[in-house]
């Protein structure tokens, strides 16, 4: 009894690293708490995941069953309010991907488990839970606390914690043999990858990149010669493609590209977590007029101003220097 | 095909300076703009695409003070034939569970066949409302649908996963959506529209109403409480280049080349 619950997450074979993240952050409550750490594997022929997990939780859940070879939240709810149950944890932990949106919610209120969302911390001081989750486009962190229960649930950014560990635990591998059910209401018919566009922006060294601060697809032609001035490639934030400026292969974020230039212009971009899901390396730059604009807290470089008077006296410069 | 879409007022908070009050407990609205959140936006859109179609009715609904009732005119303008407040002092501060429990009971009494709203508010970015309505109401939900047909008792959708990957699925209906941006290209809304749509009756419904029982819902019944709001600060030395506008740009143009982006 007791414990923390982490519901492991993967995809084609290969458990997120999210899940790794959230390991890692387990481990270390563990050792302050004494609380053990239990992965719970849900999945289809997901044996070679659960040993690699064995290496990093006191115990790995395992359920393989052709019914759970993907995602589908109702027997997914079913799977796990069992083992919840069973095990009753103290913690239940999962990714705020767009499973853990999916999942989280709907399961806590099923089994009256009060959640946090979209958290990018938390500890666990003198047997009291706190997180701190992120609110209004991540510009406002809230500190919050949970009313008491006997069990309490989650869901952390990916991107809130280190990947890499030096833990080897060898955890005990359990399987269990669960009767799943048919789902009734929701039907997976097929997963569909995004079509390859004319365009592949995560081979550009150079990305000069556009946010909803360019505020018409009419502007868009002021970055496009800045971009093509430096011989880079136009990429952009999600805003822009919902709004059908740019065409969705230009979108850099956790539901568009992992980009990784050598150098990333952000004009107008403000940067809210899902784009910055998106940017791995290289020297970022950012033009925004907010000065608390989130991408200024990843950004090397940055001036505060006004794109449409920085951008043209920019490409003059730029000019001056070929 | 009857429809409800609940949408919510926030503040426009991506390029304005936010401020936290002195209880430390909210933001300061004052000189915040504020309107429909953008994913409620394109759920309203949806349905009013699909009842164009399908024919049917759409009920908007909101939970709010009477500033809300801006974004139900808006709904009302882009062609949602009802509109509902949901207001009442014990409602303040719920949780994702309360709200849920209000918004549970305003649609107990009413005839639906699909559920939609946004993937999630702009204000509190919980993604929690809609999924626990769902459960509320013992129906299912399928979250950040970026795609949607009705056929028959069933909609297909497209579920928006990460690396744009998406998966389709069948649900049977009623259900709850939830609708992410960038699924339709929601109408422009002219003043002329508001203001007609400003003629229209909104219903008003509080607590009693609703037979809701204040002890479920509000600040008191939160499982989860914000203690305290702060602005986070960034671990990482940005150099924000300073001087002329002149100064800034040759600066920057220089960082450009030496980091090979000037060839």
């Amino acid at each position: 009894m007791g414990g923390i619950l982490v519901i492991a997450e993967h995809r084609k074979g290969d458990l997120l690293d999210v899940t790794w993240e959230i390991l890692n952050k387990a481990a270390v409550v563990s050792e302050s708490t004494g609380q053990r750490v239990t992965a719970v594997l849900a999945g289809f022929n997901v044996r070679a995941m659960a040993e690699k997990l064995a290496g990093r939780a006191h115990k790995v859940v395992v359920v393989d069953n052709p019914e759970l070879a993907n995602y589908n939240y109702e027997v997914y709810r079913d799977v796990l309010t069992g083992i919840i149950k069973n095990l009753r944890p103290v913690l239940i932990l999962i990714g705020h991907t767009t499973t853990g949106m999916d999942l989280a919610p709907a399961l806590a209120a099923h089994l009256n488990i009060p959640l946090a969302t979209a958290c990018i911390d938390f500890s666990i001081e003198d047997g009291k839970l706190t997180a701190i989750r992120q609110m209004y486009n991540g510009k406002v962190n809230a500190r919050v606390c949970f009313s008491s229960s006997d069990c309490y649930m989650v869901t952390l950014r990916p991107g809130s914690f280190s990947v890499e560990t030096e833990n080897a635990w060898g955890g005990e591998i359990q399987s269990i043999s669960l009767e799943v059910e048919k789902p009734s209401g929701i039907k997976f018919i097929r997963s569909v990858e995004a079509a390859l566009g004319e365009v592949d922006i995560t081979q550009a060294d150079i990305l000069v990149s556009v946010g909803q601060g360019i505020g018409d697809k009419k502007n868009l032609q002021l970055v496009e010669e800045l971009a093509a001035l430096l011989g880079g490639t136009l990429s952009c934030s999600r805003p822009v493609v919902d709004k059908k400026w740019l065409p969705k292969e230009r979108q850099v974020g956790s539901s568009g590209k992992t980009v990784k230039p050598k150098v990333y212009l952000a004009i107008g971009i403000s940067g809210s977590f899902q784009h910055l899901m998106g940017l791995k390396g290289g020297t970022i730059i950012a033009i925004n007029k907010d000065p608390r604009a989130p991408i200024f807290r990843v950004a090397d470089y940055g001036i505060v101003g006004d794109l449409f008077q920085v951008v043209p006296v920019l490409k003059e410069k730029i000019k001056s220097l070929k | 095909m009857d429809i409800i879409v609940f949408v919510k007022r926030v503040p426009d908070t991506s390029e304005a300076d936010i401020n936290i009050s002195p209880d430390g407990l909210h933001i300061i609205e004052k000189d915040l703009v504020f309107d429909i959140n953008e994913s409620d936006k394109y759920a309203v859109e949806e349905a009013v695409q699909i009842k164009e179609k399908l024919g049917g009715s759409v009920t908007a609904i909101t939970l709010g003070t009477d500033s809300s009732e801006d974004v139900l005119r808006r709904c009302l303008a882009t062609g949602v034939d009802q509109a509902i407040r949901l207001t009442d002092e014990a409602f303040r501060d719920s949780d994702a569970c309360g709200t849920a429990r209000v918004l549970a009971a305003a649609v107990k009494d009413l005839k639906y066949d699909l559920i939609l709203t946004g993937v999630q508010a702009n204000d509190d970015l919980q993604s929690q409302v809609g999924p626990v309505l769902a459960e509320y109401l013992g129906l299912l939900h399928v979250t950040v649908v970026n795609k949607l047909e009705i056929d028959g008792k069933i909609a297909r959708v497209h579920r928006e996963l990460e690396g744009g990957v998406e998966d389709v699925l069948e649900v049977r209906l009623p259900a709850v959506l939830t609708i992410q941006t960038g699924i339709n290209e929601p109408r422009y809304v002219s003043i002329m529209g508001i203001r007609k749509a400003s003629r229209l009756e909104i219903k008003v419904r509080n607590a009693a109403d609703l037979s809701l029982s204040p002890d479920g819902v509000g600040q008191k019944a939160s499982q989860v409480k914000i203690e305290k709001l702060f602005i986070p600060v960034s671990n990482k030395a940005t150099e924000i280049l300073t001087g002329s506008l002149d100064e800034m740009t040759q600066k920057l143009a220089g960082i450009i080349k030496e980091k090979g982006g000037i060839s």
